[in-house]
């Protein structure tokens, strides 16, 4: 009997999580015939875990994303119900945004999106096998058994590969949020010889408000000023819906040691690694035993349900035990739980097996993005969903595939760190992973990604001439400042001392005033310098004049990071064959083929003397010809 | 790529006390000028020619050393840059104080083997020799990491390790509030941090201060030859300095004062003290001399104590190394006029009683080399060998431990100022970087610098 042949496209997707949604939605934008397949259409975008989008790191991700023309910020704009600017005091390279999801809207949101998509077909079914021919990607098969041809295929399959929930003493084969798991694509991937590892990753219980005591919970609110994650998103004016915030006591602790023993990660029943910066509740008692009380966090679920999330008591503990945990903390004494904490297990690859491309080496056309390539969290799948997208669409195009370095944003530092050094736990990213977190802020990642944006095809021309208009007033603010000089009166110098500052002997230029760290731009207006100009102008000029010197030195170290990323190793060296390199480094180097000599140099075992070695062998190759 | 201007030592500190001191890059003959007076300006100076002049420390402007430069334009050079070489008779001390004025006054310490990777790079050396080139790399590159292991063994690695651990701590306590807001952990305020940023910036002063060629090599070293009348010690002052400083008779209590001189003992400069004998006296003038001499030991770094082995170790000699033992000098005793003792048995017997000891006839001229062995070891103990790698390594690590010093300042003041944590966090983990760069803790960016191998700088 012959296949049944349900489809032929350039591009198809697996999985309609936050990587997949980007993946297609970038391919199909980029005028290429794309057909996604999700296991469940009523789970699109679906937020398994907390409820929100962004925090440290994570929302300049966002914000990266949508600079290069993604979703992810337009979709949380259009579906927050809470807004936060994490770090405000702690300085620009740290401002994080955060916002709360409204969990089902975003989905139905997101599934409305794919559907008014042009060139871009959804459909639901289980991919069980991909369809290979001498190392090229020829398709897929479905449960059904019809078979959808593609010339680039991208798995996104988040945690649902031979997913398996655990709690307590139950283990059942299970995709997350009581979702169907994809049991049948992992053996494809053996037979394609692709390495796979077992990780896990966990999830706290959800309660019914109703059930609990607000009134021992202290509020949480939003932001006054919401600033949105989109730098098409105007402005923003919702009702917002607080947080709280309880606390482990010591009754809390009790019934955890007590029980420690019906606990699988502590029996042995879980095998999958989990991550060290997200451990359970049980976890966090027995590592820091000193600690008396942890923070828990209240967060809704949307605005049109009555389900919270219990941000802090991940855990896999039976389910009796959940209970009288989650009932020892303050204002939840009544609390019922609609749904158990569990923990996950799942497969994903070896990350180390892809190029900076998200394509896997040896098999050409083969995509990967998300959590099935060992990170956590929404906003790192967005993230590389967009760019596994836009170079599967780079490939079609026959074009260079679009590489981000770890000096133009988070999503580069993301990938070179999944792809150079590999990962052990889930990966998380956080803001201390980039060497250069001066200049990878959130304010200015149209800066650094719209041009590129634009010049692949996803940013508007809207867009983009929006992001010219702003960058416009920014250079004139700039030199306006600079060739302003204010008179050293007494106006000028009241104003000074009202500001905790010192007087002033000659004039001052605007800019050189700016540059003391108690004058704020904003007081400018009291002697008649303000300027009307958008906030997100005033953030940047503050920032690049307060910030002048170390932005600078900032500068000077990616110049000198530049330098070893520009001398590229060819594709085709054969490292066993260069004389000098340690054994490891050949080994290394042959399996990873880096790009760059920068690249070559973050490889573990990759030593420095083995990298002049590289030197010297490159010009020597030169130099032959 | 090559873009700054290196500093290193190209040709060893060796027995002629001779060091060349080389500069490569695009600045070397501005840099050179900073430092150098000589008749013409290196600037003005013909290529290819030598001119003689003084290197003068524009920070304290006092003359370091009166030396040859020779002045090389690129191409026609080692390096295929431009080329300045400083030779200096002036020993370690004075390489040492020359390369650090070189590298404050904008060059960068050249890595082992930098100035030969760059000829490579530069097109000098010829492609059949690349191979040769990068087995050298590997095997050198070892070599290299086992002297910098050694050389940091014991103290000065552990308060570097010290050092490293507080910035780490200081650092994470800062990151884990910039990347979890939220949690609980203890806020670090600008206040900590500042404080925190002291107590580093003291430590690393410390190290800084004591961390090699230390008074000892920066001011010399005083030693001191004491011992009871008549035994030799004036003829050994003379001996070791070459000069006839010192009256030698066969009258017992001939030197009644202290009488110093200066020598260079394998590079180390040493002032030499010879002292009247002790001894019980009546003699007011040589009751003086005496006086003078247990001063002399007193401020002595080193003792010599000089006997007699024909007249046997007799109880004023054990009053001499009694002195020196209650000072809790470091000493060596020395056996001098081995030639009037003809049997062997004699000799065996103190060698066995006095393990450590020096068997010395001045007339003879053996046990000279020794002792001066001695003095070198006990003036190098904990360096290794003074040779050419570990001055390029020390004078490398002195220079990253001050830029470090500069990062916590600048770290400290950023606190002062009430700027964010995120520019503090900035600072520290440059100036983290800057130590990793000497416990081989490498970071990741400054790989194009990073070591090379050991080729012995130079060739
Ligand atoms: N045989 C022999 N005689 C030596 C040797 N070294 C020194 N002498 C002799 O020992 C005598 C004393 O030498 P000095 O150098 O004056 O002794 P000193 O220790 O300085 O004596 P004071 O200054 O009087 O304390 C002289 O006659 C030297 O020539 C040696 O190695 N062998
Ligand atoms: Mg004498």
């Amino acid at each position: 009997m012959s296949d049944f042949i349900g489809g032929v496209y350039d591009v198809i997707v697996v999985g309609a999580g936050h990587a997949g949604c980007e993946a297609a939605l970038a391919t199909a934008r980029l005028g290429f015939s794309t057909a996604i397949f999700t296991l469940n259409l009523d789970n699109i975008a679906n937020m398994p875990c907390n409820p929100n989008i962004g925090g440290t790191a994570k929302g300049q991700l966002v914000r990266e994303v949508d600079a290069l023309g993604g979703q992810m910020g337009i979709s949380a704009d259009a579906n927050f119900i809470q807004s936060k600017i994490l770090n405000k005091a702690k300085g620009p390279a740290v401002y994080s945004l955060r916002a709360q999801i409204d969990r089902r809207a975003y989905s139905d949101y997101m599934k409305h999106v794919l559907e008014m998509q042009e060139n871009l077909e959804i459909k639901q079914a289980e991919v069980t096998d991909i369809l290979c021919k001498d190392k090229r990607i020829k398709g897929i098969r479905v449960h059904t058994g019809t078979v959808y041809y593609c010339k680039a295929l991208i798995l996104t399959t988040g945690t649902y590969l031979n997913g398996s929930i655990i709690i307590g003493e139950s283990k059942v084969s299970s995709g997350p949020d009581g979702l169907l798991p994809a049991n049948k694509l992992s053996n494809s991937l053996k037979e394609l010889g692709i390495e796979l590892l077992r990780f896990k990753t966990g999830t706290p219980p959800r309660l019914n408000e109703r059930s609990i005591d607000y009134s021992k919970l202290i509020e949480q609110p939003g932001d006054e000023e919401i600033v949105p994650f989109s730098f098409l998103t105007g402005e923003l004016n919702i009702e917002q819906v607080p947080c709280y915030m309880t606390h482990t006591t010591e009754e809390t602790h009790r019934i955890i040691r007590e029980n420690l023993h019906r606990s699988p990660m502590y029996s042995g029943e879980i095998k999958g690694i989990g991550a060290r910066y997200c451990p359970s509740i049980e976890d966090k008692i027995v590592r820091f035993a000193d600690k008396e009380s942890h923070q828990v966090f209240v967060e809704p679920m949307g605005l049109g349900t009555k389900e919270v999330y219990l941000q802090g008591m991940s855990t896999s503990m039976p389910e009796d035990v959940q209970l009288k945990m989650v009932r020892s903390l303050p204002g939840l004494e009544n609390a019922q739980i609609m749904r158990p904490a569990y923990a996950i297990e799942y497969d994903c690859i070896n990350p180390a097996q892809l190029k900076l491309s998200l394509e896997i080496k040896g098999i050409e056309g083969l995509f990967f993005a998300g959590q099935i390539n060992g990170s956590s969290g929404y906003e790192e799948a967005a993230a590389q969903g967009l760019m596994a997208g836009i170079n599967a669409a780079m490939k079609l195009q026959n074009r260079e595939p679009l590489v981000l370095d770890r000096s133009q944003a988070y999503i580069g530092v993301l990938i070179d760190d999944l792809v150079t050094k590999g990962t052990n736990e889930p990966y998380r990213m956080m803001t201390s992973r980039a060497e250069y977190r001066l200049y990878l802020r959130q304010d200015n990642a149209d800066v650094r990604l719209t041009s590129i944006g634009y010049k692949i095809g996803l940013v508007t021309q809207e867009r983009f001439d929006r992001f010219m208009a702003k960058s416009r007033l920014i250079e004139k603010e700039i030199k306006r400042l600079q060739e302003t000089v204010l008179p050293a009166n007494n106006e000028i110098n009241e104003f000074m001392l009202r500001h905790g500052s010192t007087k002033i002997v000659t004039g001052i230029k605007l800019y050189d005033l700016l540059k003391r760290p108690e004058i704020e731009y904003h007081y400018l207006s009291e002697i008649g310098q303000g300027a009307d100009l958008p906030k997100e102008v005033i953030e940047q000029v503050s920032i690049s004049i307060k910030y002048e010197g170390y932005l600078k030195r900032q500068m000077n170290q990616i110049e000198q990071f530049k330098r070893m990323e520009e001398r590229r190793l060819p594709e085709e060296i054969d490292y066993s064959s260069i004389h000098g390199l340690s054994t490891e480094a050949r080994q290394k180097l042959n399996a990873i083929k880096p790009v760059s000599l920068g690249q070559a140099s973050r490889i573990s075992g990759v030593s420095p003397a083995d990298i002049s070695v590289l030197l010297v062998y490159l010009e020597s190759r030169k130099r032959k010809g | 790529m090559i873009n700054d201007t290196i500093a290193g030592v190209s040709t060893a500190v060796g027995n002629s006390g001779i060091s060349v001191i080389r500069l490569s890059g695009p600045e070397a003959f501005l840099i050179a000028d900073k430092i150098f007076k000589g008749k013409y300006t290196v600037s003005e100076q013909k290529s290819h020619t030598i001119q003689y002049g003084k290197i003068i420390s524009n920070e304290t402007k006092e003359v370091i050393d009166e030396v040859l430069l020779s002045k090389m334009e690129a191409p026609r050079t080692y390096t295929r840059e431009n080329v300045v070489e400083i030779s200096s008779h002036g020993g370690y001390t004075i390489a040492v104080s020359l390369l650090n004025l070189l590298y404050k006054n904008g060059a960068r310490p050249a890595e082992p083997g930098e100035f030969t990777k760059r000829a490579f790079l530069n097109g000098r050396i010829d492609l059949s020799q690349a191979e040769a080139v990068m087995d050298i790399i590997q095997a050198r590159t070892q070599r290299v990491s086992k002297i910098a292991v050694k050389q940091l063994e014991g103290s000065v690695s552990q308060k570097l390790n010290e050092i490293r651990e507080r910035i780490i701590t200081l650092l994470s306590d800062i990151e884990v509030n910039l990347d979890y807001p939220e949690y609980d952990a203890e806020e670090i305020t600008l206040s900590k941090a500042e404080r925190a940023a002291e107590e580093i910036i003291n430590e690393l002063d410390g190290l800084i201060r004591s961390f090699h060629y230390g008074k000892l090599l920066r001011e010399g070293m005083d030693v001191v030859i004491a011992g009871r009348p008549n035994v030799g010690k004036s003829s050994l002052m003379n001996r070791l300095t070459r000069k006839n400083r010192s009256i030698v008779t066969d009258i017992p209590g001939t030197t009644r004062d202290t009488v110093e001189e200066y020598v260079n003992i394998k590079g180390i400069p040493v002032k030499l003290v010879d002292t009247a004998g002790v001894r019980d006296t009546f003699d007011r003038v040589e009751q003086q001399g005496v006086e003078r001499s247990i001063k002399a030991i007193s401020d002595a770094d080193f003792v010599i104590i000089l006997i007699d082995i024909s007249k046997g170790f007799i109880t004023e000699d054990q009053d001499v190394l009694n002195k020196v033992l209650g000072e809790n000098k470091p000493y060596v005793l020395c056996f001098n006029k081995t030639d009037l003792v003809k049997d062997k048995q004699t000799i065996n017997e103190f060698i066995n009683s006095y393990p450590g000891a020096i068997l010395m006839s001045i007339y003879e001229d053996t046990g000279i080399d020794e002792l001066e062995e001695r003095i070198f070891g006990y003036a190098t103990e904990n360096r290794q060998d003074m040779d050419n790698q570990v001055l390029i390594t020390n004078a490398r690590h002195e220079s990253q431990l001050r830029k470090a010093k500069e990062l916590l300042e600048s770290a400290h003041r950023a606190s002062q100022l009430n700027m964010t944590l995120d520019m503090v966090a900035l600072d520290l983990k440059a100036a983290l970087e800057e130590l990793g760069k000497i416990t081989g803790h490498h970071a990741d960016e400054d790989v194009i610098n990073a070591i090379f191998s050991r080729f012995c700088l130079g060739k």
